[in-house]
This record gives C-alpha cells, structure tokens and sequence, in this order.
C-alpha cells in the first residue's frame, strides 16, 4: 500500500483550493494538492466578467463599501444566505483583491476624464476622477446597487488563476496532478486524508492528512446542457456523502445563468449585459423591461432566466433546431469596446457560431451554471459533522449564496472563502485537535476497499452501460429539475433517478479493461457518484414546497419565510439506500441584520414569518438611536450583528476605499 | 436549416497506449455522421461513448478557454475543442502534439512540462518589499501597461507553440515561445523587481531567447494570437543590451 502523509491534503487544484494551499504553507503546514488536471486548467478559468469587491475606485463604484455589498448578497440570496458568513465574506473580498494584484493579476484598471458607455441602451458619458486613475475599476453586473465587478477584460477567473497557481510554484506547493480522490478516509467521525487513484497509471494511494479540504467545485455536469467544464461533476460533495458522516447543503439551488450560446451551452459573461448589451425576442423587441421595469437586463440571474424562459413560453422565442432561443446584442457596445473588454465572447462567437458580435446578435438561452448548494461547513469552513474535513469555494455551502449567487461573487468567495479557510486549518493544526490515531489497519481497509469496487466494474458481465445511464439521468435533471419546477415532474424525477442508481449498481466497463488510464472505467464510478448527486438535488426540490431565489417550484410560486427558512441537509449514511436521509437546519431571523424582505421583483408574493416584522422593528429602532448618537456605519453594524471576532486576527483591519476613508 | 445530406467523416486517430506492453502506435479510422455546428470535441465524444470507450483524449472547459485540448489536426498544432468539423475536410487526422510524454491516444501530460517550465523560469511576481498590506489601497497602475500586461497573460500554456518549433525539435532543453512570453509578461510587470541582469541568467542563453532559429512556427499556431513574434525580438534586444552591460 503506498501511502502519502501531509498536514493537509487539498482535493481540487481551482481557485479556493490553491489560496487554501498557499495559506496553510505560509503558516508552516505541509500541503499537497490533488488536481483531476493541471491547476491552470480548472474551471476557475472560465470565469469571465469578473469579481466582486466593494472597492467604489469607478465613479459608478461611489458610495460602495461592505453594507452595500452584504445588502445585496442577502437580497440575492433571497435570505437564505447565512448574514454572518456574508458579513465576512464582503468585509475580505477588497483584501483579497488587493493580495491578487499584488500577486500579478493585470486588474484593468481606472482611466482619468471622460468615457463613452451604454447605459439602458443609451449611450451616456462617465467622468472618472483624476485621483483615482490607476486604481482597479469595475463594471456592472446583474442585481447590484453600484458597479462593483472588478474584472480584467473578460479573462478574469484566468489572470486570477494564473497569478494564484504561480504564487503556488513560488511557495512550493506540491501538486500532484491526474489524481482523483474516490474515498475519504475517517473513523470515529473524524477525517484522515482520502484514498486517491492515479487517473494515468491507474493506482491508488492512500493519502493522510490531518486536515483535508474538498475543494472541488460545483456538480453542473448531472444536467445535460451546463456552461461548466466537463469536469464539474460533483465528486468532490459526491466524496462527503460517501463517508456516510458529512453533509450536504441546499443541493437543490441550482443557478441557470440567462446568456449560454444555442446549442452548445458555452457562456457568454454577464458583463456583456453589465456593459449594456440587451436582450431581445424574435421580433428584435426588448423584452425584459416590460417584466423587470427598473432592472431590466440586469435583475438578478434567477429572474433574468425566469422571465427569458417565460417569454419562450409566450411563443416570442426564435425556433431553430435546437430548441427556442433568444437573442443577445451587443452590436451596441461597438467593436472596439468588445475587442478590448469582451474579447473571449468574441473568440467563442467566431469558433463556436461562425458569427461576429460586434455585427450580429447572440442566440443565447439560460443554461445551468452554478451550484449554490454543496458540502455543508461551519463559517470556518469545516464540515459540521466530520472533523477535519474542510471545504471551500463552489464545492461548499458555508452558505454565502443562499438560494441565488450573485455574478462577480462566485471567484471573489473562492479567494475569499481559501483564505479564511487556510487559517482556520492552521488554527486547528496548532491545536492538539489535530493529533491522529488511526491505524494503517483501517486506512487498508479504505484502500481495498475502492480496490474491490474497481474490481467489479472491470469484471462485471452482462451489466449495465454507464453512459446510458448517464444520458438519462442528465436528461431527466434538464426536463424535471430546470428552471420552473413542479411537484408531478420533481416526483417522477425522483423516482426514476432511484431507479437508475438501483441500475448503476450493475455497471459494467465494456470492452475497455484497463486498469491505468481508462475513460470508461472513469464514466463508470463517477456515474454511480453523480447518480447519488441528482438524487440529492432532485430530492431536495420535491420536498420544498415554496419557491426561493433559483428553486421556482409552480406549484408553490410563494417564498415561504414561516415554513421553509430553513436549509436542506442531505446525507447518505447507509451505503445500501437508494435515497438520501433528508433533513432541516432552522435559518434564525432573529439574529439577522437584515431580516426577510422584498427582493423588489415582480409581485410580492412572501409569506412572512411573524417574527420578521419584530425584527425588522428592533434593527429599525437600534440603527435610528445609534445614527441619531452619530454612530458610524461600523459601530451600527456591530451592534445588529457582531461577527469580527469570528475572522482570524489578520483580516480584522478595516479597509482603505478611495471617497471614504482615503 | 440546410436539407442536405449529413458528411460521414473518416476520423484518422494515432492510437496507442503505452501502458500496454502489446500496444503498438497504429492509426485507427472512426466513421462518424456530422452534426450540424459539431466541434472536434462533440466528434470524439461520440467516437468514445459510441464505438470506443477506451480513447484517450482531454478536454476541461471545451470553449478556447483552459488549453487543455491540444493536438495535431491534419498535422497542425490547435486546440480541438473550438474547431468544427465544417472547416475541415471528410477525412481527418489527429494525433497527439509532439515532445510531451504521452499519457495514451491523444492524452498528453502538458501539465508536468509546464510547471517545470514556470519552476525553472520562476513566473510569478519577485517582490522583496515588505509583507503585502492588504487593507490599503492597491498600487496604482497605468491602464495601458495593464491592458498590455493581460495582452501577454492570455497565454493558456496549451503546448501549440511548443509542437510548432523548430528548435525544440533539435534542442528539448529550449523554454520555447511559451517561456519566453511568460519572461516578456513580468518584464513588462513594474511589480516584479527583477533587473534586467536576473533575467539575462535565465534567458540570455541557447535554452532561452539566444537559442531561438525564429522560424516563427509558434506565432503561427499560436490559439490566443499572441505577439511572441515581436516579444522574442524584443527579449532579444533587451538581453543584448545587458549582456554588454
């Protein structure tokens, strides 16, 4: 048995998972990152319009800072965020910013005097002022007060990704690469590193670690058509609930994001609607004021999709052979703003479309995109019921997100969540907590284990076809578990998705008997893992019966304060079943800043829990006093929602912001 | 939609798996019917999930984006997953890039080059200065020299520009277009620190701008259109400069 020890064994080689290594290196600890490809390959490179960080250096960035930021994330989240995390989170997102330029990432940055930009379809003129050029502007993006995206072009996630891989080679992290991570190992209810399996010679090896940190991004690939990278399939939330300890959070909020180009689901950022591109029907109408008259194109994802999707039932789509779609135009913008800030939307429309976006409209429909839910943690980002186990970025539900992410805050939580996150593994490693017992006896167990499983698929005969089954089930979450849902389809999808992890028990690898590299060994065992995935999803959207941010249920079209404020919590621990044990974790409004509210679109239709109102009153009355004292923003914000004391020491500081305090 | 009978394409893939000691490198043809708008990587797909499931090939982000698709198409260096089938003939040849180990079929281990090349050439950010505040404002920067800066760090390390020198071929220890660009990046980087003499003991030799033949195959398969061209030339009148220095 080959085994590999380290301090903390990080799974995933994204965003997160590199801040994560480089953290806990700079406080001392050994890491080794396991990475399905090389770091720069991961999905964190397709993130294009950029990251949010209330830095208010643009004149459309004025007044910004962390309040405002944290309003419109919980408002996002449609309150099913948890407010203290998002207070953390948008009190480090102008830290992490300013770690990544100085790490190397170019932030295209503010330019002195005037510039032409299209504002609600008209063009209109910005006067940046002179003391701010140089600093790192931003752009627009959906359902946020100021303009807050910083961005860099539209590579971002890229030259964010590059600068935080090449930090790593600097602090020589070790990366082992083509590893895939099958099993966690633990006992007692406590995490020891994960048997892995090399993706190119086909052997496993049995990594512990004191710490080890899920890292693995989101599980978009259980739908058909999904803007996510093809290895998005959830195996890393598929590793926690394997271990029959860990839980999952929310697995049903699923984000589809409104412009994936027709047909084959690629993105095109939100930034192109941010810089004012539109979207318009078949007859060349644009549609989205008449459903969101204030914020039009730039309502918050789940809206935008909703509406879009709504128009196509309406007959107002444009048929082509694919399916409806809609159009996005941003001819508006002109060629040069598209060549220099949406340069990659433009590559992907002349390789994918054969079209040129600064002459011809995008067919465009919403396409899933990203997973709120994940690997259930505390705020420091360790499972709440694993020791050891930690997970960050769009693998985990810290629960930044709630049941809608705001565009910009995806990247901007990796860095953020991989930096807190490395800290409190440090923490932990310094503490006696840490201290290992367990037997090499039960670490081969967890080997052969996987071995056996291997074994099976490679010997099966007369079996099943992974990709049969994969095909269906990607189908059924497209169909059954989209962007409206219902409480018919939801159970039908539920139970066929049953029926197929019953099949995937009897997968078996065809004519490709290899035990090194092998594609069809991998389609099998992932597909059993994403099986368990959608089940987990599909689940969770049947027994909701209200609709909340991106889970839009027919037949409950009420968000549901009094019954659902609650979170949904998965978990698998007996590995015969054929469902998830589900269960409910109470969201608490009555230690919220920012109680359930309107979210501001369309009609009103919350079903309010009672206590809201005697919250809202209290928040009201405290914030009134303390202003009328002449309290500052962060003497009010402390006394409706304590949470510094929660952040390591070293990210406490208050930040500098160019207007307020520089 | 046009009515006109779909192309069956004769795909033509180099195939072998060096883990199987009865393997040797053979080509094998796929016939498959092309789909309207199909890519490489919706052709190899189905070659894998339809006639055989043990073909090795990599794709991460399939939109141009992550490099990882690299290979030779009727020869040429490219990435697979942003070129259609429309654009090429009926009969296809693909074969994995050259000079990196070969991992089976059209899978190559880019990876393990690549961080050799970024530990040896050291591409990241050389700041003596203090420990970073990060509660301050960020160090302002020209617009310019950041929209020139992310110019050059479009570069996706997909290996095409490797595949396409000539001088690799002769000289394997050569750091290629790909290096040389990554050390054009953080010259141009006023918050990398380096002088223009710790560049010269990493590139000013045969194995770095010196040894480049500029035949110039790397500009020309170059994915992302970066100027390597203009930025060797330029390296090589930088590191002239020093070395008289």
């Amino acid at each position: 048995m080959k085994v590999i020890y380290t301090d903390v064994l990080i799974i995933g080689g994204g965003l997160a998972g590199l801040r994560v290594a480089t953290g806990v290196k700079e406080r001392g600890h050994d890491a080794v990152v396991l990475t399905l490809v090389p770091p720069k390959r991961s999905h964190s490179a397709a993130a294009q319009g950029g990251m949010q960080a209330s830095l208010a250096n643009s004149k459309m960035g004025e007044g910004d800072n962390e309040d405002v930021h944290f309003s419109d994330t919980i408002k996002g989240s449609d309150w099913g965020a948890d407010q203290v995390v998002a207070r953390m989170f948008t009190h480090c997102a102008p830290k992490a910013i300013r770690e990544l330029a100085h790490w190397g990432v170019p932030w295209t940055r503010v330019k002195r005097g005037d510039r032409e930009a299209v504002i609600n379809a008209k063009k209109v003129t910005i006067t940046e002022k002179d003391e701010a050029h140089g600093l790192i502007t931003a752009r627009d993006f959906g359902g946020t007060k100021k303009w807050r995206t910083c961005y860099t072009s539209d590579g971002t996630g890229h030259s964010m990704l590059y600068a935080m891989d090449n930090k790593a080679h600097e602090d020589k992290v070790e990366i082992h690469e083509r590893l895939e991570a099958l099993s966690l190992i633990h006992e007692d209810g406590r995490c020891y590193g994960a048997i892995a399996r090399n993706l190119m010679s086909g052997e496993l090896v049995a990594y512990v670690s004191k710490a080890t940190t899920v890292a693995t991004g989101g599980y978009g690939r259980i739908y058909s058509v999904s803007t996510n990278a093809i290895i998005c399939q959830g195996m890393g939330q598929a590793l926690a609930l394997e271990s029959g300890v860990a839980t999952l959070g929310n697995m049903e909020a699923i984000q589809f994001h409104p412009t994936a180009i027709v047909p084959v689901g690629i993105l095109t950022t939100e930034g192109c609607r941010g810089d004012g591109g539109l979207l318009l029907d078949k007859d060349g109408y644009r549609f989205m004021p008449d459903y969101e008259p204030d914020k039009k194109e730039l309502a918050s994802r789940d809206v935008v999709s909703r509406r879009m999707t709504e128009h196509i039932r309406k007959g107002k789509g444009v048929k082509s052979r694919y399916g409806d779609h809609l159009w996005l135009d941003i001819t508006i913008l002109g060629r040069e703003h598209i060549e220099k800030n949406l340069r990659e939307v433009k590559e992907i429309c002349e390789n994918f479309l054969g079209i040129d976006p600064a002459v011809d409209w995008i067919p465009v429909r919403p396409t899933q995109h990203y997973s709120m839910g994940g690997i259930r943690t505390k705020y420091t980002g360790e499972s709440q019921t694993l020791k050891g186990l930690y997970s960050c970025g769009e693998a985990a539900c810290w629960d930044l997100h709630g049941f809608n992410r705001l565009g910009g805050n995806s990247v901007s939580e990796t860095v953020v969540s991989g930096m807190l996150v490395a800290e409190y593994i440090s923490d932990f490693l310094e503490s006696s907590d840490s201290d290992m017992s367990i037997h090499s006896k039960k670490v081969e167990f967890f080997l052969n284990k996987e071995q056996k499983k291997l074994d099976n698929l490679l010997n099966k005969e007369n079996g099943e076809d992974a990709y049969v089954l994969r095909r269906r089930m990607e189908e059924i979450m497209m169909e059954k578990v989209g962007i409206f849902r219902n409480g018919k389809d939801l159970k039908e999808a539920v139970d066929e998705l049953e029926e197929l992890l019953k099949r995937s028990a009897n997968i078996e690898v065809f004519r490709s008997k290899s035990r090194a590299a092998n594609p069809a060994l991998v389609n099998a065992y992932r597909t059993q893992k994403m099986l368990k995935i959608a089940l987990t999803c599909a689940l969770g959207a049947y027994l909701r019966e209200e609709s909340r941010g991106a889970h839009s249920r027919e037949d409950f079209p009420s968000r549901d304060d009094e019954n659902w404020l609650k979170r949904t919590i998965t978990s698998w621990p007996d590995e015969n079943q054929t469902l998830p044990h589900v269960s409910y974790e109470a969201v608490d409004i009555s230690s919220m800043e920012m109680p359930p509210g309107f979210r501001g679109y369309g009609k009103d239709l919350t079903r309010h829990h009672p206590i809201t109102k005697v919250m809202q009153d209290k928040v009201d009355k405290i914030r009134q006093t303390m202003e009328a004292e002449g309290k500052n923003r962060f003497e009010i914000q402390d006394a409706l929602m304590p949470y510094k004391d929660k952040l390591p020491k070293k990210y406490q500081g208050t930040n500098a912001r160019f207007g307020e305090n520089v | 939609m046009n009515d006109k009978k779909p192309r069956i394409l004769k795909i033509s893939i180099l195939r072998f798996d060096p883990h199987d000691p009865d393997d040797f490198p053979h080509m094998e043809t796929f016939e498959i019917e092309e789909s309207d708008g199909m890519t490489l990587f919706i052709a190899l797909n189905e070659i894998r999930e339809h006639h055989d499931n043990s073909l090795k090939f990599d794709f991460v982000c399939r939109a141009g984006i992550c490099g990882s698709c690299s290979m030779l198409v009727n020869g040429k260096p490219t990435l697979a997953c942003r070129t259609l089938t429309a654009k090429l003939g009926e009969n296809i040849s693909l074969a994995p890039l050259p000079l990196f180990e070969l991992i089976g079929d059209l899978s190559i281990y880019t990876g393990k080059w690549m961080r050799y090349l970024n530990e040896h050439l050291e591409t990241w950010i050389h700041d003596k200065e203090e420990e970073l505040k990060f509660d301050n404002l960020e160090e302002k920067m020209e617009p310019e020299l950041a929209d020139e800066i992310y110019e050059l760090d479009r570069c996706v390390e997909c290996g095409c520009c490797v595949a396409g020198c000539g001088t690799i071929q002769m000289k394997p220890s050569f750091v290629g277009a790909v290096g040389l660009n990554k050390i054009a990046r953080y010259h141009l980087d006023p918050r990398d620190k380096r002088t223009d003499e710790e560049y010269y003991e990493l590139i000013g030799n045969e194995d770095g701008v010196f040894g480049c033949m500029t035949l110039l195959g790397c500009e020309d398969v170059c994915p992302k259109d970066l100027p390597l061209q203009s930025k060797i030339a330029y390296l090589r009148r930088m590191m002239i400069k020093a070395s008289m220095n």
